[in-house]
């Protein structure tokens, strides 16, 4: 293999009816930095069928210089041969150094897919990307050992070099209607044959309840709150973040939540990558359930509260008066 | 010698922890405060063959020991100590014996439905006037052509009401006092055999203690258990086994205050301090946690000794004695350093506590212990 | 029926601590477990030994001490193990694991794979549709529930954002979440019979793979380096109002790319 021929940064632009997901802007907005630090174009690569010049035209105001699309009437719904079959194809055809996908369910189901048809290395479910100064190659990182550990992966002699990168981490660019770029169509022929599944029902919906130990946010809220109508409230706060609400003993024990809400010594013990304390005094029987937590965000009053002993951030205030405010300022962080 | 539990029990170990902190764990706290027999965990140990560890395959059993047996009174001991004695009463006091004294005819009849749990069993042997004395018997069964017909009562019988199969004694004759004592196999449904007033109890609460009655019960002469007469011998050597197993359910609740006690001290601050990081925590944790290994050493040797089928009567005193009291003072010291949280119902170890009380008592008494060992002893 | 299901032994990565004040991993300790995706695809492949007579393989890769885990896979009803083992495996990436994997079961006769969707060691969700691709057999990945027909299975496959319902003909593989099932436990005869059972142990002459695509050498990935993300030191404390309050806690979390 002779990686000089390799050449670009490429991301695989994700689409779910349709629709162009957002981890494929975030990708388009890691994959500008890299592709600028070599020197190297950024290319968009889109399958599906009944594909627009206006996509096109939005991943290149998001960063891509290039946009390839595979446009075939076997590609409108995500299935994993005909996707694997594009995608080896263009990237035989155009030999980027580098490929992204976006870690979903999607994501991860087509790279491996690919890479092992190209016999090429892939990292998964990176949260870190950077270019190597000496070698030039990709230093991908990512969480390991349930996020115990960060490795630094390379992929040194084989190209190109791909990973799956966490949605919701990297960066994406404001748009950029005045950015120019070229837009190509790729021919790939999918066969029936290729069509090694048959689909036999597609239902959309969000995903059901999940338990709080499963939670990768939690927003849990204590005595502090006051009453069970500002407890509920953070309910609305747990979904912006994509998150759940969690309890203490004394809101669950005052019937203002159910008990498996709990969090604590005699409740369920997690460790979500963020645990935001609302109004929670912080009891030794709580801490026991919460003290393994990625990120620990407290709000109380009270600045002795032993909560904040064991906070990254903590913040003394009212939190009756703080929740609201927090909504704007992530409405404000979203819509950058 | 060697104290290394082999790799089937290493195995063994690990899921009955796993199945322990599952499925039991979750419901103790209910099981003691509601008094609620635990139906759906029971019937959880049955599909796992939990319910018949030491018999052969043959008879639906695991194919396994007595060791493996009295581990999984230990483990479900650990967080509940209700669970815990159902395994024991049910395998010790009712399969065992069946399986020991049985004709081929009862074990074939009888085993697989007890073995795989279909069934569950208990043991009647305690009368108002006849607990540690068991020989004051007033129970009675007269034999009627191909029947015994059983009339009396006994008290304190775990799993009663919800067991199937029920060891119980009755004089034959009275004349020949211990020697006029015989044991049958009542089973549920028989007429005239009802379940009388269920007890309240100060701990294991969710295990059903209730009293049998039995008016004129005819009970077939196939389910006289063992020969006429012979029913002191088998009551004394069914107890001899089920001593291993109350023995296993105290060693449990003594390392499952252990347990609970190591996760709270280590929590739990005081004077800026974990509680844990003080002397007098740690030389206590020290006495608790070496008088429980040296129970679990005791109540592992009797269960080995029964496996290897040599005599284990003064072994399993011994085991019951030790482990028995050994769970009365470590959860006792699990409540001190617990502190006035160890008091309430929000923490397991009181609830331990109560559960081991009864240790000390049932399947003979402390006293009778050391009566069995002193004789050994001095013989 | 035949069914190999691949397992992993992995260590309980909940149970794992950092030492606070090294910042390193503790391993000491750490039971080492059947990987919990893994393991509900077992349980899946036993439901359908009970229901249709299913022949169920387990198939591992890992150093000896791997053997405990299938032995508990024997203990829960599989009907055959085997473990593949060999100096020349070790560190192998998902690309060489699978390379080595899908040779093994070149060796058996199957109608369908099961792996479990990713191992909480590492995470990736790689292996499972690379040994696929290997076999040039079709997967479907994320798979919450699973009907067996003669020629086929039905499966329900998640997405973030909802599920489909597809059919696969055999061959072909399937990655299953643990959500799917509530594995068994170890039966107590399963276990006394445990170590009376065999557990194969398949090494590099045993199975026909080129030397080239196994192992460190044939792994296209390294880890160039890991490290702890170090210990906790204690939190900032802000005596604010609530406005800027929130916005502190909005920058922490994107420092941090929570959002």
């Amino acid at each position: 293999m002779n990686i000089s021929e390799y050449r670009g940064v490429m991301v695989f632009a994700e689409q779910r009816r349709g629709e162009i997901q957002k981890v494929a802007f975030e990708l388009l907005g890691a994959g500008r930095g890299i592709a600028d630090t070599l020197q190297e174009p950024l290319i968009a690569v889109l399958a599906g069928t009944y594909l627009t010049d206006a996509q096109a035209a939005s991943l290149i105001a998001h960063g891509a210089d290039r946009v390839i699309l595979v446009d075939d009437p076997r590609l409108g719904v995500y299935m994993t041969e005909p996707f694997t079959k594009a995608l080896t194809a263009v990237i035989t055809a155009e030999k980027p150094g580098i490929v992204f996908f976006g870690a979903t369910t999607i994501g991860r189901d087509l790279a491996p897919r690919v890479s092992a048809r190209l016999k090429t290395g892939l990292t998964a479910d990176c949260t870190a990307l950077a270019i190597d100064d000496a070698s030039r190659n990709l230093l991908m990182t990512r969480p390991a050992f349930g996020g115990n550990i960060m490795a630094t992966i390379i992929c040194p002699e084989h190209r190109p070099q791909m990973s799956t990168v966490r949605p919701g981490v990297m960066r994406r660019l404001e748009a950029d209607t005045a950015r120019t770029g070229e837009t190509v169509r790729f021919a790939c022929r999918i066969e029936a044959a290729d069509v090694n599944v048959e689909i036999l029902e597609e239902v959309v919906q969000k995903e059901e309840k999940k338990n709080i130990e499963d939670a990768s946010v939690l927003v849990a809220g204590g005595r502090g709150l006051g009453n069970p109508e500002n407890f509920q409230s953070l309910q609305n706060l747990a979904e912006m973040l994509g998150g759940q609400v969690a309890a203490s003993r004394a809101v669950v024990d005052a019937g203002w939540t159910s008990q498996d809400k709990q969090v604590g010594q005699t409740g369920k013990t997690v460790r979500p990558d963020l645990y935001l304390a609302c109004g929670i005094s912080g009891m030794i029987q709580h801490v026991a359930g919460m003290e393994e937590s990625g990120f620990i965000v407290a709000v109380n009053k009270n600045k002795d509260a032993p909560i904040f002993a064991y906070a990254d951030i903590g913040i003394v205030t009212d939190v009756n008066r703080l929740l609201p405010a927090l909504q704007e300022e992530l409405n404000r962080a979203r819509s950058v | 010698m060697d104290f290394q539990l082999s790799r089937e029990h290493q195995l063994l170990a690990t899921t009955l922890k796993d199945f322990a902190e599952n499925e039991v764990r979750p419901l103790a706290r209910e099981t003691d405060e509601k008094e609620a027999f635990p139906v759906s965990t029971v019937e959880k140990m049955a599909r796992f063959g939990m319910m018949g560890i030491p018999f052969p395959k043959d008879f639906g059993g695991a194919g396994g020991d007595n060791l493996g047996y009295i581990m999984a009174v230990e483990a479900l001991s650990k967080v509940c100590g209700t669970t815990g004695v159902i395994l024991s009463a049910h395998t010790s006091l009712c399969a065992a014996p069946i399986y020991e004294f049985g004709t081929d005819e009862q074990k074939r009849r009888l085993l697989p439905d007890l073995a795989s749990g279909k069934k569950i069993g208990a043991f009647g042997l305690t009368e108002p006037n006849a607990g540690t004395d068991a020989a004051g018997q007033q129970t009675a069964a007269v034999l009627s052509g191909d029947k015994y017909i059983l009339t009396g009562s006994k008290i304190f019988i775990t799993n009663a009401g919800y067991a199937d199969v029920y060891i119980v004694f009755a004089m034959t004759d009275r004349s020949k006092g211990t020697r006029g004592i015989s044991a049958f196999i009542v089973e549920k449904g028989m007429p005239g055999f009802s379940i009388g007033k269920k007890e309240e109890k100060m701990g294991i609460r969710g295990s059903s203690t209730c009293e049998l009655i039995f008016e004129n019960v005819e009970v077939p002469v196939s389910n006289l258990l063992g020969r006429e007469g012979g029913g002191f011998g088998l009551a004394m050597k069914t107890l001899d086994g089920g001593r291993i197993g109350i023995g296993a359910q105290a060693l449990g609740l003594a390392q499952g205050a252990i347990d609970e006690t190591v996760k709270y001290v280590k929590e739990r601050k005081q004077f800026g301090k974990t509680i844990g990081s003080f002397q007098n925590t740690q030389f206590q944790l020290a006495d608790m946690q070496a008088r429980t290994d040296a129970a679990r050493l005791l109540v592992y040797r009797a269960a080995c000794l029964k496996d290897a089928k040599q005599p284990y009567s003064t072994e399993a005193a011994m085991a019951k004695l030790f482990a028995s009291e050994t769970a009365m003072a470590v959860t006792t010291m699990a409540v001190q350093l617990h502190g006035g949280y160890g008091y309430t119902r929000e923490y397991p170890v009181e609830r331990m506590m109560r559960d081991a009380k009864i240790t000390e008592i049932y399947e003979g008494t402390s006293e009778v212990q050391k009566m069995v060992i002193s004789a050994a002893v001095l013989k | 029926m035949k069914i190999i299901v691949c397992i992993k032994q992995v260590p309980d990565t909940t149970e794992v601590k950092i030492n606070p004040t090294t910042g390193t991993l503790i391993r000491e300790g750490v039971p080492s477990i059947i990987n919990p995706d893994d393991k509900s695809g077992l349980e899946a492949a036993l439901v359908l030994k009970e229901q249709q007579g299913a022949h169920v393989t387990v198939l591992s890769m890992g150093p000896p001490q791997a053997d405990l885990a299938l032995r508990e896979a024997l203990a829960m009803g599989a009907d055959q193990a085997i473990l593949l083992s060999d100096r020349a495996f070790g560190g192998a990436d998902t690309w060489a694991t699978s390379s080595t994997l899908a040779a093994a079961i070149r060796k058996l006769e199957w109608d369908l794979i099961i792996c479990g969707r990713q191992a909480i060691d590492g995470d990736t969700a790689q292996v499972g549709p690379q040994i696929a691709e290997h076999l040039q057999v079709p997967h479907v990945s994320y798979v919450t529930e699973l009907q067996v027909g003669e020629k086929a299975i039905e499966v329900k496959r998640k997405f973030e954002d909802g599920w489909q319902r597809l059919r696969v003909q055999f061959p072909c593989l399937i990655t299953t979440l643990k959500d799917m099932n509530q594995a068994r436990y170890m039966s107590m005869a399963g276990i006394y019979e445990a170590y009376k059972r065999e557990v194969k142990v398949w090494g590099l002459a045993d199975i026909d793979v080129d030397q080239a695509n196994i192992g460190l050498k044939g792994s296209p990935t390294r880890v160039k380096a890991s490290y702890t993300k170090g210990t906790r030191s204690a939190g900032k404390v802000y005596e604010v109002d609530p406005r800027d309050g929130a916005r502190i806690i909005v920058e922490s979390l994107k420092e941090k790319f929570i959002i």
